[in-house]
């Protein structure tokens, strides 16, 4: 055995008996960081690839969307997450989309209010509309529940359906409406479907991924999101998940992205819900 | 209608004793309610498993640990720096502009809300320090939140050494150095210990500020610098995201039995201390 | 020469509190004010329209909506907490009062997210139910932060009580008021000072409190006029959507931290002033 490894090695051993020795990640740990929206797949790819791949470490991190694209540009982590498009001043970044996210609009599975349409949606949120009634369902005042300013999932949210039947301004741009101010603000996915799973007037929206047997999606327009709407382009509220890197990734980082999107990372995200992007 | 006295004071009584009931049933509901739903998640395959899915599966371990280093790193950080205020405050100084400023100090710290921790930290240890999220940020970020803890009980254990076992020594010829470290350290010990422990305690059950600086993966640490997710923040994410009310019900549970555990350390050193001093 | 660098040291160690505030005022505020400034000072704290990605940054439900919560929390925290104390003090059998105080202390020890979780899966849903509307409430909060601040209240409230000098109790007795009117007119005011100290630590821990509070709030924009509305308080937005912001609207986060830490810094003054003996 060359003795450079037999030193490496014995480094490795006195490292795991000192886990609070220093040392920076190695060539071997990388962390990804970002959107909540992105997380759980992301621990999901990593947890599938760490099994496969002993030795390599990928610890995967909340924090949001703007959190990740701060954490990669100052390298802090191997690899950004968002749920959002990037503004303009972080586009120095590398974009890597790794699926397609239909976000659903869900109601509790005891409403029997399934379908709306674009402007009935938007009315929900604004405030417009305040009982199911109104929608076909039962006399009951509606909880919406929105996500909060800066979320990604919100951003699309705010593109795609607050905007509908709004005017243009003077520069041919259409401003989304404005929520109401007492719809609730949540932080994440899951814990708007919690409160949805648990109070039967609440209306929500979520990654179509996350959606459970307590919940139900709401059809936008007549059209459901499944894989072959949001293939298609059909279903209209469709965002990327993007892994972001500073620079070309290399090492660990490449290796994971390779994964992936090679066919049975794809396949691993599509059976979570998502839709691939390969 | 006058009442009496007397029969004023019988009615005063019901109302009180009605109102402790109260205050005892709630808090101890809460206590009985984590109890009765986390007692029987807790299984060695619980304690001792590495988490799946998210946490949705498996155990809890690499969050156990992650309390344990983190809650060491606070300890060791601020011990020294809380003890030599204290002493300094006791025994080397009057009452003075100093010793208003440094008592200032540690009220004002005390006072400081733990999402103001969060942000600091995160801003100079995890942004600027380039630590990232990591057990480092985070023990760093707690140390300085438990510090006024650590400075306040151990002035007040030190203060209560009685001064003719200081004067023996020093007619012995003992330096100043000398007496502290040989006969004021050692006699204040149980109470400097005590407020140790409470800020473990504090330590432990902190979410806010932890989440921001010491990050979320679920990865057992290896490193200072590796990110770590800590029991409170687990269960906080757990039962948000609903991911498995099961499992947060269970690491609530352990959560409040390792705290009230060292609460009653906590308390039975400083009982022993009060009665010595009787 | 030894006994002098120690002193030295030990001198520098004691200012490493002090220090510790200022780098963090320095912090938040190098973060805030270069917004604020933007803004205007007026506009941050007296809009009441939110918006960042629009570059509406008005703070003043979250104002009002933190003060509601903790005032609520914090008359709820007295009555109960001071019914509590008073009891132990007075009327509760000793050997009762040497096992229950120790317990109740225990309590503080209770991780405030275990709070907001008991808040969301038994109070919300109990509030919806019983009272309408979303459930995610200042009612919700409000209550959550009072007995949260519980222990910390009946805790010292009862040292308080117990500081009294026996003297003056026995003096009253001895007049022959009863033991009730001893309380309420010797006995309370005697200890009125760690009392407000006590109601006032309790306010300090109800304005800071982030985690249970977001679990219960609801988190809405809006001015609550009921007790049944939702509320966004200072803390909660602030952890609610750091995930996410960037530029101006971090900025405006690090600002709305700044409305916080002079808030605590004015209830910390105040506390001090009454809590300091009288000379």
């Amino acid at each position: 055995m060359p003795i450079p490894f037999r030193f490496a090695a014995a480094l490795a051993c006195a490292a795991l008996l000192l886990p609070l020795g220093c040392g920076r990640a190695s060539k071997t740990a990388i962390t990804l960081a970002g959107s909540t929206s992105v997380e759980p797949f992301a621990e999901l790819l990593a947890e599938h690839y760490m099994a496969q791949h002993p030795g390599i470490k990928i610890s995967v991190q909340g924090g949001g969307s703007s959190a990740g694209v701060r954490a990669v540009t100052s390298r802090i982590c191997a690899i950004g997450m968002s749920s959002r498009e990037l503004n303009p001043e972080e586009k120095a970044l590398v974009e890597i989309p790794i699926a397609h996210d239909a976000i659903a609009l869900i109601v509790n599975a005891r409403n029997p209010v399934r379908r709306l349409t674009m402007a009935q949606a938007r009315d929900v949120f604004t405030g417009r509309v305040r009982n199911w009634q109104e929608l076909g369902g039962p006399n009951r005042r509606i909880t919406a529940i929105t996500r909060e300013e800066g979320s990604g999932t919100r951003a699309s949210f705010d593109e795609r359906v607050m905007v509908a039947g709004m005017p243009k301004d003077k520069d041919g741009k259409t401003n989304p409406a404005a929520f109401a101010p007492d719809v609730l603000v949540q932080n994440s996915n899951g814990s708007v479907r919690e409160i949805v799973a648990s109070d039967p007037a609440a209306i929500g929206y979520i990654s179509s991924g996350l959606i459970d047997e307590r919940v139900a999606a709401v059809a936008i327009g007549g059209v459901t999101p499944t894989e072959a709407t949001i293939r298609s382009g059909r279903y209209p509220v469709v965002r990327d998940f993007l892994f972001l890197s500073c620079g070309e990734p290399t090492g660990t980082a490449k290796a994971f992205i390779e994964y992936v999107l090679s066919d049975s990372g794809q396949k691993a995200l599509a059976e979570e819900g998502l839709t691939r992007v390969k | 209608m006058i009442i009496k006295p007397l029969a004023w004071q019988r009615i005063v009584w019901v109302a009180l004793a009605a109102m402790t009931l109260l205050t005892l049933v709630v808090l101890f509901f809460i206590i009985g309610f984590i109890a009765s739903k986390g007692a029987r998640v807790i299984t060695p395959e619980f304690l001792f498993g590495m988490p799946a899915r998210m946490g949705k599966e498996g155990g809890i371990l690499p969050t156990i640990i992650a309390t344990i280093y983190i809650t060491l790193l606070a300890i060791i950080i601020a011990t020294p720096i809380g003890v030599g205020s204290a002493v300094y405050l006791t025994e080397y100084t009057r009452e003075s502009a100093i010793t208003r400023i440094v008592r200032f100090g540690a009220d004002a710290l005390a006072g400081v809300p733990s999402i103001i921790f969060g942000l600091f930290g995160f801003i100079l240890f995890v942004i600027r320090l380039r630590m990232g999220w990591s057990l480092a940020a985070g023990g760093l970020t707690l140390a300085f939140m438990i510090l006024p803890t650590i400075i306040r009980t151990s002035e007040e254990a030190i203060r209560a050494v009685p001064h003719n076992l200081r004067e023996v020594s020093y007619s012995l010829g003992g330096a100043k150095s000398q007496t502290i470290m040989r006969v004021v350290l050692p006699n204040a010990l149980p109470g400097i210990l005590t407020g140790v422990i409470l800020g473990m305690g504090r330590s432990v059950a902190e979410t806010a500020a932890t989440i921001f600086t010491a990050g979320s993966s679920l990865l057992i640490p290896k490193s200072l610098f590796d990110p770590a997710r800590t029991m409170a923040v687990h269960f906080y994410i757990l039962a948000r995201e609903g991911l498995s009310m099961e499992r947060a019900y269970g690491t609530a549970f352990l959560l409040i039995v390792a705290i009230l555990l060292i609460n009653v350390v906590a308390y039975s050193l400083m009982f022993r201390l009060t009665r010595k001093m009787r | 020469m030894r006994e002098k660098l120690i002193e030295k040291g030990l001198l520098l160690v004691a200012f490493s509190a002090v220090a510790t505030i200022f780098l963090i005022a320095f912090f938040i505020f190098r973060e805030g004010v270069p917004l604020v400034a933007k803004v205007g000072v007026w506009d941050f704290i007296a809009s009441t329209r939110w918006a960042p990605s629009k570059g509406q940054f008005g703070i003043l439900p979250m104002i009002v909506g933190s003060l509601e919560v903790t005032i609520l929390a914090v008359v709820f925290g007295a009555v109960l907490g001071l019914s509590c104390a008073m009891f132990l003090a007075e009327f509760a059998p000793r050997w009762s009062v040497r096992i229950l105080k120790p317990m109740i202390e225990l309590l503080a020890g209770i991780p405030s997210v275990v709070y907001g979780f008991i808040g969301v899966v038994v109070l919300v849903p109990w509030i919806r139910t019983t009272f309408g509307g979303p459930g995610f409430s200042v009612l919700a909060s409000s209550i959550i932060l009072g007995i949260m601040i519980l222990p910390t209240v009946i805790a010292i409230s009862l040292d308080a009580f117990h500081a009294v000098p026996p003297l003056y109790k026995e003096g009253s007795l001895a007049l022959g008021a009863t033991r009730w009117q001893t309380l309420y007119r010797v006995q309370l005011p005697a200890a009125r000072s760690g009392i407000i100290a006590a109601l006032i630590l309790g306010m300090g821990r109800a304005v800071g409190e982030t985690m249970a509070v977001i679990m219960v709030a609801g988190n809405a924009l809006t001015m609550p006029t009921s007790l049944l509305q939702p509320v966004r308080t200072l803390t909660s937005n602030i952890a609610l959507e750091m995930g996410y912001a960037s530029g101006d609207h971090q900025a405006a986060l690090f600002a709305t931290g700044m409305v916080l830490f002079v808030i605590i810094a004015v209830l910390n003054t105040i506390a001090l002033v009454v809590t300091r003996p009288r000379t």
